[in-house]
Protein backbone atom coordinates (compact mmCIF):
# COMPACT_ATOMS: atom_id res chain seq x y z
CA UNK A 1 0.00 0.00 0.00
CA UNK A 2 1.50 3.25 -1.27
CA UNK A 3 1.78 6.63 1.06
CA UNK A 4 -0.92 8.33 1.98
CA UNK A 5 -1.87 11.53 3.00
CA UNK A 6 -5.41 13.64 3.31
CA UNK A 7 -7.04 16.29 4.77
CA UNK A 8 -10.10 14.62 7.24
CA UNK A 9 -11.44 18.03 8.12
CA UNK A 10 -10.02 21.73 8.79
CA UNK A 11 -7.06 21.20 11.52
CA UNK A 12 -7.19 17.37 11.09
CA UNK A 13 -5.05 15.35 8.78
CA UNK A 14 -4.67 11.63 8.28
CA UNK A 15 -1.39 9.99 7.01
CA UNK A 16 -2.03 6.11 6.77
CA UNK A 17 1.84 4.52 6.09
CA UNK A 18 0.63 1.00 6.39
CA UNK A 19 3.22 -1.64 4.94
CA UNK A 20 5.97 0.48 5.56
CA UNK A 21 8.97 -0.40 7.49
CA UNK A 22 11.51 1.34 9.24
CA UNK A 23 12.59 4.34 9.02
CA UNK A 24 9.70 5.19 6.34
CA UNK A 25 6.68 6.11 9.62
CA UNK A 26 8.86 8.07 11.55
CA UNK A 27 10.14 9.84 9.01
CA UNK A 28 6.76 10.79 7.40
CA UNK A 29 5.21 11.38 10.49
CA UNK A 30 8.35 14.09 11.54
CA UNK A 31 8.01 15.61 8.24
CA UNK A 32 4.21 15.83 8.40
CA UNK A 33 4.01 17.20 11.85
CA UNK A 34 6.79 19.80 10.88
CA UNK A 35 3.98 21.25 7.92
CA UNK A 36 1.07 21.39 10.41
CA UNK A 37 0.66 23.95 12.45
CA UNK A 38 0.23 24.52 15.75
CA UNK A 39 -3.39 23.23 17.12
CA UNK A 40 -3.48 20.43 14.18
CA UNK A 41 -4.53 17.01 14.86
CA UNK A 42 -3.03 14.10 12.75
CA UNK A 43 -4.27 10.78 12.83
CA UNK A 44 -1.29 8.09 11.86
CA UNK A 45 -1.94 4.72 10.74
CA UNK A 46 0.64 2.44 10.25
CA UNK A 47 2.15 -1.34 11.27
CA UNK A 48 5.45 -1.44 11.97
CA UNK A 49 5.82 -1.92 15.58
CA UNK A 50 9.64 -0.49 16.22
CA UNK A 51 7.81 2.24 14.37
CA UNK A 52 5.59 2.83 17.56
CA UNK A 53 8.89 3.32 20.06
CA UNK A 54 10.21 5.70 17.88
CA UNK A 55 7.54 8.25 16.95
CA UNK A 56 6.40 8.10 20.65
CA UNK A 57 9.64 9.04 21.70
CA UNK A 58 9.94 11.43 18.65
CA UNK A 59 6.56 13.15 19.40
CA UNK A 60 7.90 13.64 23.32
CA UNK A 61 10.90 15.22 22.28
CA UNK A 62 9.58 17.57 19.89
CA UNK A 63 6.43 18.70 22.20
CA UNK A 64 3.66 16.71 20.24
CA UNK A 65 1.59 15.05 22.40
CA UNK A 66 -0.21 11.73 21.66
CA UNK A 67 -4.08 12.14 22.66
CA UNK A 68 -4.32 8.31 21.76
CA UNK A 69 -3.17 5.32 21.16
CA UNK A 70 -4.65 2.01 19.88
CA UNK A 71 -3.23 -1.12 18.47
CA UNK A 72 -5.31 -4.32 16.76
CA UNK A 73 -3.95 -6.94 15.05
CA UNK A 74 -0.57 -5.44 14.17
CA UNK A 75 -2.01 -2.14 13.35
CA UNK A 76 -1.65 1.04 15.21
CA UNK A 77 -3.73 4.33 15.46
CA UNK A 78 -1.86 6.97 17.39
CA UNK A 79 -3.88 10.89 17.33
CA UNK A 80 -0.97 13.35 17.27
CA UNK A 81 -1.75 17.03 18.47
CA UNK A 82 0.78 19.55 17.06
CA UNK A 83 2.20 21.81 20.35
CA UNK B 1 -2.66 1.07 24.63
CA UNK B 2 -4.94 -1.83 25.51
CA UNK B 3 -4.17 -5.04 22.72
CA UNK B 4 -6.32 -7.66 21.67
CA UNK B 5 -4.76 -10.40 21.41
CA UNK B 6 -6.46 -13.25 19.75
CA UNK B 7 -6.80 -16.84 20.66
CA UNK B 8 -5.12 -18.13 17.59
CA UNK B 9 -2.07 -16.39 18.61
CA UNK B 10 -1.87 -18.10 21.91
CA UNK B 11 -2.21 -21.33 19.99
CA UNK B 12 0.90 -20.43 17.39
CA UNK B 13 2.90 -19.77 20.33
CA UNK B 14 2.22 -23.25 21.58
CA UNK B 15 3.06 -24.66 18.28
CA UNK B 16 6.08 -23.11 18.05
CA UNK B 17 7.82 -23.58 21.31
CA UNK B 18 6.49 -27.05 20.73
CA UNK B 19 7.79 -27.41 17.93
CA UNK B 20 11.79 -26.45 19.04
CA UNK B 21 11.30 -28.73 22.34
CA UNK B 22 10.69 -31.70 20.20
CA UNK B 23 13.66 -30.71 17.94
CA UNK B 24 15.55 -30.69 21.32
CA UNK B 25 14.27 -33.45 22.73
CA UNK B 26 14.04 -35.71 19.50
CA UNK B 27 17.55 -35.19 18.42
CA UNK B 28 18.26 -35.76 22.21
CA UNK B 29 17.65 -38.85 22.05
CA UNK B 30 18.99 -39.76 18.98
CA UNK B 31 22.76 -38.87 20.52
CA UNK B 32 23.66 -36.27 23.37
CA UNK B 33 25.75 -34.13 21.00
CA UNK B 34 22.87 -32.59 19.48
CA UNK B 35 22.28 -30.53 22.93
CA UNK B 36 25.09 -28.81 21.51
CA UNK B 37 23.00 -27.53 18.70
CA UNK B 38 20.11 -27.08 21.05
CA UNK B 39 22.13 -25.08 23.30
CA UNK B 40 22.59 -22.62 20.03
CA UNK B 41 19.21 -23.01 19.36
CA UNK B 42 17.47 -21.90 23.15
CA UNK B 43 20.02 -18.85 23.09
CA UNK B 44 19.35 -17.61 19.48
CA UNK B 45 15.31 -18.22 20.80
CA UNK B 46 15.74 -15.76 23.97
CA UNK B 47 17.64 -13.57 22.06
CA UNK B 48 14.53 -13.59 19.47
CA UNK B 49 12.32 -12.75 22.53
CA UNK B 50 14.50 -9.80 23.50
CA UNK B 51 14.90 -8.05 20.37
CA UNK B 52 11.06 -8.55 19.47
CA UNK B 53 10.16 -6.92 23.17
CA UNK B 54 12.51 -4.01 23.19
CA UNK B 55 12.22 -3.02 19.32
CA UNK B 56 15.88 -3.93 19.70
CA UNK B 57 17.63 -2.69 16.26
CA UNK B 58 21.08 -1.79 16.06
CA UNK B 59 20.29 0.14 12.88
CA UNK B 60 17.53 2.13 14.85
CA UNK B 61 20.43 3.53 17.28
CA UNK B 62 21.84 5.75 14.88
CA UNK B 63 19.53 6.30 12.38
CA UNK B 64 16.73 6.91 14.66
CA UNK B 65 19.22 9.75 16.29
CA UNK B 66 19.97 11.37 12.78
CA UNK B 67 16.87 11.18 11.24
CA UNK B 68 14.26 12.18 13.87
CA UNK B 69 16.38 13.05 17.36
CA UNK B 70 15.61 9.52 19.06
CA UNK B 71 18.22 8.26 21.37
CA UNK B 72 16.41 5.73 23.44
CA UNK B 73 18.07 2.98 20.91
CA UNK B 74 21.70 3.97 21.28
CA UNK B 75 20.75 4.06 25.10
CA UNK B 76 19.42 0.37 24.78
CA UNK B 77 22.66 -0.82 23.09
CA UNK B 78 24.94 0.78 25.79
CA UNK B 79 23.12 -0.95 28.66
CA UNK B 80 23.35 -4.61 26.57
CA UNK B 81 27.01 -3.87 25.73
CA UNK B 82 27.66 -2.94 29.20
CA UNK B 83 25.97 -5.81 30.56
CA UNK B 84 27.73 -8.03 27.65
CA UNK B 85 31.10 -6.92 28.55
CA UNK B 86 30.43 -7.48 32.59
CA UNK B 87 29.82 -11.56 31.89
CA UNK B 88 32.03 -11.43 29.05
CA UNK B 89 34.80 -9.98 31.78
CA UNK B 90 33.34 -12.26 34.23
CA UNK B 91 33.53 -15.79 31.70
CA UNK B 92 37.20 -14.24 30.50
CA UNK B 93 38.91 -14.28 33.90
CA UNK B 94 37.77 -18.15 34.47
CA UNK B 95 38.90 -19.08 31.26
CA UNK B 96 35.71 -19.94 29.76
CA UNK B 97 35.77 -17.19 26.81
CA UNK B 98 34.91 -18.24 23.32
CA UNK B 99 35.71 -14.80 21.64
CA UNK B 100 38.86 -14.38 19.78
CA UNK B 101 39.53 -10.41 19.07
CA UNK B 102 39.67 -9.57 15.58
CA UNK B 103 42.80 -7.75 13.50
CA UNK B 104 42.72 -3.91 13.69
CA UNK B 105 42.85 -1.43 10.74
CA UNK B 106 40.69 0.75 9.00
CA UNK B 107 38.97 -2.11 7.06
CA UNK B 108 36.89 -2.11 10.04
CA UNK B 109 35.86 1.51 9.81
CA UNK B 110 35.24 1.20 5.83
CA UNK B 111 33.24 -2.16 6.61
CA UNK B 112 30.89 -0.53 9.19
CA UNK B 113 30.55 2.15 6.74
CA UNK B 114 29.53 0.27 3.95
CA UNK B 115 28.02 -1.68 6.46
CA UNK B 116 25.56 1.46 7.89
CA UNK B 117 24.17 2.99 4.94
CA UNK B 118 23.19 -0.61 4.04
CA UNK B 119 21.69 -0.86 7.82
CA UNK B 120 19.48 2.49 6.74
CA UNK B 121 17.97 1.47 3.29
CA UNK B 122 17.00 -1.82 4.09
CA UNK B 123 14.70 -0.81 7.04
CA UNK B 124 17.23 -2.99 9.81
CA UNK B 125 20.19 -4.16 10.62
CA UNK B 126 21.27 -7.71 10.00
CA UNK B 127 19.90 -9.44 13.57
CA UNK B 128 17.06 -6.33 13.64
CA UNK B 129 15.84 -8.24 10.09
CA UNK B 130 16.02 -11.71 11.73
CA UNK B 131 13.15 -10.40 14.80
CA UNK B 132 11.80 -8.38 11.58
CA UNK B 133 10.80 -11.46 10.15
CA UNK B 134 9.48 -12.99 12.70
CA UNK B 135 7.05 -10.30 13.08
CA UNK B 136 5.76 -11.46 9.22
CA UNK B 137 7.09 -8.73 8.31
CA UNK B 138 8.12 -9.50 4.29
CA UNK B 139 10.84 -6.90 3.65
CA UNK B 140 13.17 -8.26 6.33
CA UNK B 141 12.64 -11.61 4.91
CA UNK B 142 14.12 -9.94 1.34
CA UNK B 143 16.89 -8.68 3.74
CA UNK B 144 17.84 -11.60 4.64
CA UNK B 145 18.13 -13.26 1.21
CA UNK B 146 19.95 -10.24 0.23
CA UNK B 147 22.34 -10.58 2.73
CA UNK B 148 23.30 -14.09 2.18
CA UNK B 149 23.21 -14.21 -1.41
CA UNK B 150 25.37 -11.74 -1.61
CA UNK B 151 27.47 -12.88 0.84
CA UNK B 152 28.02 -16.19 -0.55
CA UNK B 153 28.65 -14.55 -3.72
CA UNK B 154 31.30 -12.04 -2.59
CA UNK B 155 33.62 -14.46 -0.59
CA UNK B 156 34.03 -16.50 -3.97
CA UNK B 157 34.49 -13.09 -6.04
CA UNK B 158 37.19 -14.30 -8.47
CA UNK B 159 38.47 -14.45 -12.47
CA UNK B 160 38.50 -10.22 -13.11
CA UNK B 161 37.88 -9.34 -9.94
CA UNK B 162 41.71 -10.58 -9.24
CA UNK B 163 42.88 -7.48 -11.41
CA UNK B 164 41.87 -5.75 -8.58
CA UNK B 165 43.89 -6.96 -5.56
CA UNK B 166 46.70 -4.91 -4.58
CA UNK B 167 49.85 -6.50 -5.38
CA UNK B 168 50.92 -6.79 -1.48
CA UNK B 169 48.01 -8.81 -0.29
CA UNK B 170 48.65 -11.27 -3.29
CA UNK B 171 52.24 -11.60 -2.32
CA UNK B 172 51.19 -11.95 1.28
CA UNK B 173 48.32 -14.31 0.68
CA UNK B 174 50.88 -16.77 -1.10
CA UNK B 175 53.26 -17.12 1.89
CA UNK B 176 50.27 -18.34 4.30
CA UNK B 177 50.36 -22.00 4.45
CA UNK B 178 47.34 -23.46 2.88
CA UNK B 179 46.00 -27.07 2.06
CA UNK B 180 45.96 -27.55 -2.10
CA UNK B 181 42.16 -27.34 -2.24
CA UNK B 182 42.27 -24.13 -1.21
CA UNK B 183 43.20 -21.17 -4.28
CA UNK B 184 44.19 -18.47 -2.63
CA UNK B 185 45.73 -16.66 -5.34
CA UNK B 186 41.90 -16.75 -6.98
CA UNK B 187 39.53 -14.81 -5.12
CA UNK B 188 39.42 -10.94 -3.91
CA UNK B 189 38.37 -11.79 -0.65
CA UNK B 190 40.97 -15.02 0.01
CA UNK B 191 43.49 -12.78 -0.86
CA UNK B 192 42.01 -9.64 1.27
CA UNK B 193 42.14 -12.22 3.83
CA UNK B 194 45.10 -14.29 3.76
CA UNK B 195 46.94 -11.37 2.55
CA UNK B 196 46.00 -8.10 4.40
CA UNK B 197 43.65 -8.87 7.28
CA UNK B 198 45.25 -12.00 8.74
CA UNK B 199 48.71 -9.43 8.98
CA UNK B 200 46.64 -6.68 10.67
CA UNK B 201 47.74 -6.40 14.50
CA UNK B 202 44.68 -7.83 17.36
CA UNK B 203 44.26 -5.16 19.97
CA UNK B 204 42.37 -5.34 23.03
CA UNK B 205 42.02 -2.68 25.85
CA UNK B 206 43.43 -5.15 28.44
CA UNK B 207 46.44 -5.46 26.32
CA UNK B 208 46.56 -1.60 25.77
CA UNK B 209 47.21 -1.60 29.46
CA UNK B 210 49.84 -4.28 29.29
CA UNK B 211 47.15 -6.73 30.78
CA UNK B 212 45.91 -10.48 29.86
CA UNK B 213 42.52 -10.25 28.54
CA UNK B 214 42.17 -14.00 30.89
CA UNK B 215 43.26 -11.93 34.02
CA UNK B 216 40.29 -10.42 36.56
CA UNK B 217 42.13 -7.21 36.13
CA UNK B 218 42.98 -6.96 32.55
CA UNK B 219 39.37 -8.45 31.77
CA UNK B 220 37.48 -5.76 34.30
CA UNK B 221 39.88 -2.90 34.26
CA UNK B 222 41.38 -3.42 30.82
CA UNK B 223 38.31 -4.37 28.49
CA UNK B 224 34.89 -3.67 30.68
CA UNK B 225 35.47 -0.36 32.12
CA UNK B 226 38.25 1.49 29.72
CA UNK B 227 36.89 -0.55 27.07
CA UNK B 228 33.24 -0.06 27.33
CA UNK B 229 32.05 1.45 30.56
CA UNK B 230 33.95 4.72 30.15
CA UNK B 231 33.50 5.04 25.98
CA UNK B 232 29.64 4.11 26.70
CA UNK B 233 29.64 7.25 29.39
CA UNK B 234 30.87 9.58 27.14
CA UNK B 235 29.02 8.32 23.94
CA UNK B 236 25.72 8.87 25.52
CA UNK B 237 26.94 12.37 27.55
CA UNK B 238 27.81 13.63 23.57
CA UNK B 239 23.91 11.85 22.59
CA UNK B 240 21.79 13.85 26.06
CA UNK B 241 24.16 16.87 24.71
CA UNK B 242 23.13 16.88 21.51
CA UNK B 243 19.98 15.67 21.34
CA UNK B 244 17.83 15.52 24.72
CA UNK B 245 19.09 18.18 26.81
CA UNK B 246 17.14 20.85 24.64
CA UNK B 247 13.35 19.23 25.75
CA UNK B 248 15.03 18.51 29.22
CA UNK B 249 15.92 22.24 29.51
CA UNK B 250 12.48 23.85 27.70
CA UNK B 251 10.83 20.93 30.69
CA UNK B 252 12.55 22.29 33.21
CA UNK B 253 12.23 25.75 32.86
CA UNK B 254 8.65 25.49 32.30
CA UNK B 255 7.84 24.03 35.57
CA UNK B 256 10.67 24.98 38.25
CA UNK B 257 10.87 28.92 36.32
CA UNK B 258 14.86 28.35 36.12
CA UNK B 259 17.66 27.16 34.35
CA UNK B 260 18.65 23.88 35.12
CA UNK B 261 22.47 23.49 36.86
CA UNK B 262 24.51 20.80 36.43
CA UNK B 263 22.63 18.39 39.30
CA UNK B 264 19.68 18.93 37.34
CA UNK B 265 21.23 17.57 33.95
CA UNK B 266 22.76 15.11 35.52
CA UNK B 267 19.19 14.06 36.54
CA UNK B 268 18.15 14.52 32.71
CA UNK B 269 21.10 12.50 31.56
CA UNK B 270 19.25 10.02 33.60
CA UNK B 271 15.93 10.32 32.48
CA UNK B 272 17.57 9.87 29.19
CA UNK B 273 18.79 6.42 29.89
CA UNK B 274 15.45 5.36 31.54
CA UNK B 275 13.22 6.63 29.35
CA UNK B 276 12.49 3.63 27.29
CA UNK B 277 12.04 0.58 30.15
CA UNK B 278 11.46 -1.52 27.05
CA UNK B 279 14.39 -1.25 25.28
CA UNK B 280 16.63 -0.89 28.43
CA UNK B 281 15.21 -4.03 30.10
CA UNK B 282 16.02 -6.01 26.66
CA UNK B 283 19.45 -4.89 26.96
CA UNK B 284 19.87 -5.96 30.26
CA UNK B 285 18.73 -9.64 29.10
CA UNK B 286 20.38 -9.68 26.20
CA UNK B 287 23.56 -8.81 27.87
CA UNK B 288 23.24 -11.34 30.29
CA UNK B 289 22.25 -14.11 27.72
CA UNK B 290 25.22 -13.32 25.46
CA UNK B 291 27.95 -13.53 28.21
CA UNK B 292 25.99 -16.73 29.40
CA UNK B 293 25.92 -18.53 26.28
CA UNK B 294 29.82 -18.30 25.92
CA UNK B 295 30.14 -20.05 29.40
CA UNK B 296 27.10 -23.02 28.38
CA UNK B 297 29.10 -23.78 24.73
CA UNK B 298 32.50 -23.80 26.50
CA UNK B 299 31.11 -26.06 29.03
CA UNK B 300 29.92 -28.30 26.25
CA UNK B 301 33.44 -28.50 24.49
CA UNK B 302 34.86 -29.46 27.22
CA UNK B 303 32.33 -32.27 28.01
CA UNK B 304 32.55 -33.57 24.66
CA UNK B 305 36.15 -32.69 24.43
CA UNK B 306 36.00 -31.04 21.42
CA UNK B 307 37.04 -27.00 20.25
CA UNK B 308 34.61 -26.65 17.49
CA UNK B 309 31.43 -28.50 16.20
CA UNK B 310 33.02 -29.86 13.18
CA UNK B 311 34.42 -32.66 15.22
CA UNK B 312 30.84 -33.10 16.54
CA UNK B 313 29.19 -33.41 13.38
CA UNK B 314 32.16 -35.92 11.64
CA UNK B 315 31.50 -37.81 14.83
CA UNK B 316 27.64 -37.76 14.08
CA UNK B 317 28.18 -38.77 10.30
CA UNK B 318 27.98 -35.95 8.99
CA UNK B 319 31.13 -35.10 6.67
CA UNK B 320 29.76 -32.73 3.67
CA UNK B 321 30.60 -29.01 4.29
CA UNK B 322 32.97 -29.79 6.55
CA UNK B 323 36.22 -26.98 5.79
CA UNK B 324 39.95 -28.16 5.13
CA UNK B 325 41.02 -28.24 8.69
CA UNK B 326 38.03 -29.94 9.96
CA UNK B 327 35.91 -27.29 11.38
CA UNK B 328 32.31 -25.49 10.89
CA UNK B 329 31.61 -21.98 11.73
CA UNK B 330 31.02 -22.50 15.12
CA UNK B 331 31.20 -18.70 17.10
CA UNK B 332 30.38 -19.76 20.64
CA UNK B 333 28.38 -16.84 21.25
CA UNK B 334 25.97 -14.99 19.09
CA UNK B 335 26.74 -13.89 15.63
CA UNK B 336 24.29 -13.59 12.66
CA UNK B 337 25.74 -12.93 8.76
CA UNK B 338 28.22 -16.31 8.82
CA UNK B 339 25.13 -18.81 9.40
CA UNK B 340 23.09 -16.85 6.55
CA UNK B 341 26.34 -17.15 4.45
CA UNK B 342 26.63 -20.58 4.33
CA UNK B 343 22.76 -21.78 3.77
CA UNK B 344 23.22 -19.93 0.63
CA UNK B 345 26.65 -21.42 -0.22
CA UNK B 346 25.43 -25.00 1.00
CA UNK B 347 22.66 -24.21 -1.96
CA UNK B 348 25.15 -23.30 -4.67
CA UNK B 349 26.87 -26.27 -3.48
CA UNK B 350 24.36 -28.70 -4.09
CA UNK B 351 23.43 -26.63 -7.96
CA UNK B 352 26.85 -27.55 -8.54
CA UNK B 353 29.08 -24.17 -7.94
CA UNK B 354 32.13 -25.49 -6.24
CA UNK B 355 32.68 -22.68 -3.34
CA UNK B 356 34.58 -24.66 -1.24
CA UNK B 357 38.09 -23.67 -2.95
CA UNK B 358 37.51 -20.26 -0.97
CA UNK B 359 39.17 -19.80 2.66
CA UNK B 360 35.56 -18.40 3.73
CA UNK B 361 33.50 -21.72 3.34
CA UNK B 362 36.12 -24.19 2.42
CA UNK B 363 39.08 -23.11 5.11
CA UNK B 364 36.94 -21.63 8.03
CA UNK B 365 33.16 -21.98 8.17
CA UNK B 366 32.59 -24.97 5.97
CA UNK B 367 28.76 -24.94 4.57
CA UNK B 368 27.25 -27.94 6.66
CA UNK B 369 23.46 -28.78 5.29
CA UNK B 370 21.80 -25.96 7.56
CA UNK B 371 19.81 -28.64 9.22
CA UNK B 372 22.65 -29.85 11.18
CA UNK B 373 24.51 -26.01 11.49
CA UNK B 374 24.76 -24.93 14.90
CA UNK B 375 24.66 -20.98 14.49
CA UNK B 376 21.26 -21.57 11.83
CA UNK B 377 19.76 -23.56 14.47
CA UNK B 378 20.55 -20.03 16.35
CA UNK B 379 18.98 -17.78 13.52
CA UNK B 380 16.02 -19.60 12.98
CA UNK B 381 15.08 -20.23 16.69
CA UNK B 382 15.88 -16.41 16.79
CA UNK B 383 12.90 -15.86 14.24
CA UNK B 384 10.77 -18.24 16.39
CA UNK B 385 11.53 -16.48 19.62
CA UNK B 386 10.58 -13.14 18.19
CA UNK B 387 7.55 -14.77 16.39
CA UNK B 388 6.71 -15.76 19.96
CA UNK B 389 6.38 -12.26 21.90
CA UNK B 390 5.26 -10.49 18.48
CA UNK B 391 2.06 -13.22 19.07
CA UNK B 392 1.72 -12.79 22.55
CA UNK B 393 1.47 -8.69 22.37
CA UNK B 394 -0.53 -9.27 19.19
CA UNK B 395 1.70 -7.61 17.28
CA UNK B 396 2.55 -10.11 14.83
CA UNK B 397 1.05 -9.45 11.19
CA UNK B 398 2.28 -11.11 7.60
CA UNK B 399 3.35 -7.95 5.27
CA UNK B 400 3.94 -8.78 1.55
CA UNK B 401 6.90 -5.94 0.33
CA UNK B 402 5.96 -3.70 -1.88
CA UNK B 403 8.42 -2.94 -5.10
CA UNK B 404 9.93 0.58 -3.51
CA UNK B 405 10.05 -1.48 -0.26
CA UNK B 406 12.08 -4.35 -1.93
CA UNK B 407 13.92 -2.31 -3.68
CA UNK B 408 15.11 -0.57 -0.43
CA UNK B 409 15.69 -4.23 0.92
CA UNK B 410 17.79 -5.53 -1.51
CA UNK B 411 20.11 -2.52 -1.83
CA UNK B 412 20.24 -2.26 2.02
CA UNK B 413 21.40 -6.01 2.33
CA UNK B 414 23.89 -6.35 -0.32
CA UNK B 415 25.45 -3.03 0.94
CA UNK B 416 24.93 -5.07 4.19
CA UNK B 417 26.60 -8.31 2.65
CA UNK B 418 29.16 -6.70 1.76
CA UNK B 419 30.09 -4.60 4.78
CA UNK B 420 29.54 -7.61 7.01
CA UNK B 421 32.40 -9.61 4.57
CA UNK B 422 35.12 -6.74 4.97
CA UNK B 423 34.81 -6.74 8.88
CA UNK B 424 34.04 -10.92 9.41
CA UNK B 425 31.14 -10.00 11.01
CA UNK B 426 27.98 -7.31 11.14
CA UNK B 427 26.80 -5.19 13.83
CA UNK B 428 26.24 -8.07 16.41
CA UNK B 429 29.68 -9.91 15.25
CA UNK B 430 31.72 -6.77 14.36
CA UNK B 431 30.20 -4.52 16.68
CA UNK B 432 28.29 -5.79 20.10
CA UNK B 433 30.29 -8.93 20.86
CA UNK B 434 33.76 -6.98 20.12
CA UNK B 435 32.91 -4.16 21.72
CA UNK B 436 32.09 -5.91 24.81
CA UNK B 437 35.13 -8.36 24.92
CA UNK B 438 37.04 -5.10 24.99
CA UNK B 439 38.16 -5.99 21.21
CA UNK B 440 39.44 -2.00 19.58
CA UNK B 441 38.07 -3.24 16.32
CA UNK B 442 34.96 -2.97 17.25
CA UNK B 443 34.62 0.21 17.99
CA UNK B 444 36.08 1.13 15.13
CA UNK B 445 33.77 -0.77 12.86
CA UNK B 446 31.43 1.38 15.45
CA UNK B 447 32.47 4.25 14.01
CA UNK B 448 31.89 3.67 10.42
CA UNK B 449 28.55 2.26 11.19
CA UNK B 450 27.72 5.89 12.61
CA UNK B 451 29.27 6.98 9.60
CA UNK B 452 27.49 5.25 7.20
CA UNK B 453 23.98 5.62 9.36
CA UNK B 454 24.68 9.64 8.86
CA UNK B 455 25.03 9.10 4.77
CA UNK B 456 22.22 6.85 4.69
CA UNK B 457 19.40 8.87 6.29
CA UNK B 458 21.24 12.07 4.17
CA UNK B 459 19.90 9.77 1.41
CA UNK B 460 16.85 8.82 2.55
CA UNK B 461 15.91 12.26 3.92
CA UNK B 462 15.98 13.54 0.47
CA UNK B 463 14.34 10.61 -0.86
CA UNK B 464 10.83 11.12 1.52
CA UNK B 465 11.22 14.35 0.99
CA UNK B 466 10.53 13.99 -2.94
CA UNK B 467 7.63 10.86 -2.04
CA UNK B 468 6.04 13.43 0.32
CA UNK B 469 6.15 16.59 -1.81
CA UNK B 470 4.67 14.15 -4.88
CA UNK B 471 1.83 13.23 -1.87
CA UNK B 472 0.65 16.53 -1.02
CA UNK B 473 1.16 18.36 -4.24
CA UNK B 474 -2.16 16.83 -5.64
CA UNK B 475 -3.76 17.98 -2.19
CA UNK B 476 -5.82 21.27 -2.21
CA UNK B 477 -4.85 22.57 1.22
CA UNK B 478 -2.56 24.66 2.54
CA UNK B 479 -0.12 22.96 5.56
Amino acid sequence: MPLSFSKVSDGHYLLDVTGYVCPHPQLYTKKTLEKMHSGDELELVFDNPSSAESISAMCTREGNPILDKQAQEGKFIFKIKKG
Amino acid sequence: MEIAIPQKNRIWVLVIVGFFALISIGTYAIHEYYIYLSAYLWFGFIYGMCLQYGRFCFASAFRDLFAVGVPRMVVGIMIATLLFSITSSLVASTGWSTFHAAPWSVHAIIAGLIFGIGMVFAGGCASGSLYKAGEGNGVSMLVILSISVTQSSFVDLGGWFNNLVPKSWAESALTKSMPSSIKVSDGWVDQYLAGYVWDQPVITFAKLLGLEDTSLVGAFVGNTFLGVFLPAICLLAIVYTLWSRQRFTLDFEASEGHKPGLADHVRGYWEMIVSSKRTAIAGLFLGIACGLQMFVIEGLRMKFGVKNAGTLLQRLGHDFGISAKGTVFDPGYWYVTTQEAQWVGWVAQKLGWNNMDNIYFGWVNGIPNPAINPADWMSVALIGGAAVMALSNGEFKWKAPTKELAFWALLGGAFMGIGSRLALGCNVGAFFVRTANGDVSGWSFGLGMVGGAYVGVKIFNWYTERQMAKEMANLDFDL
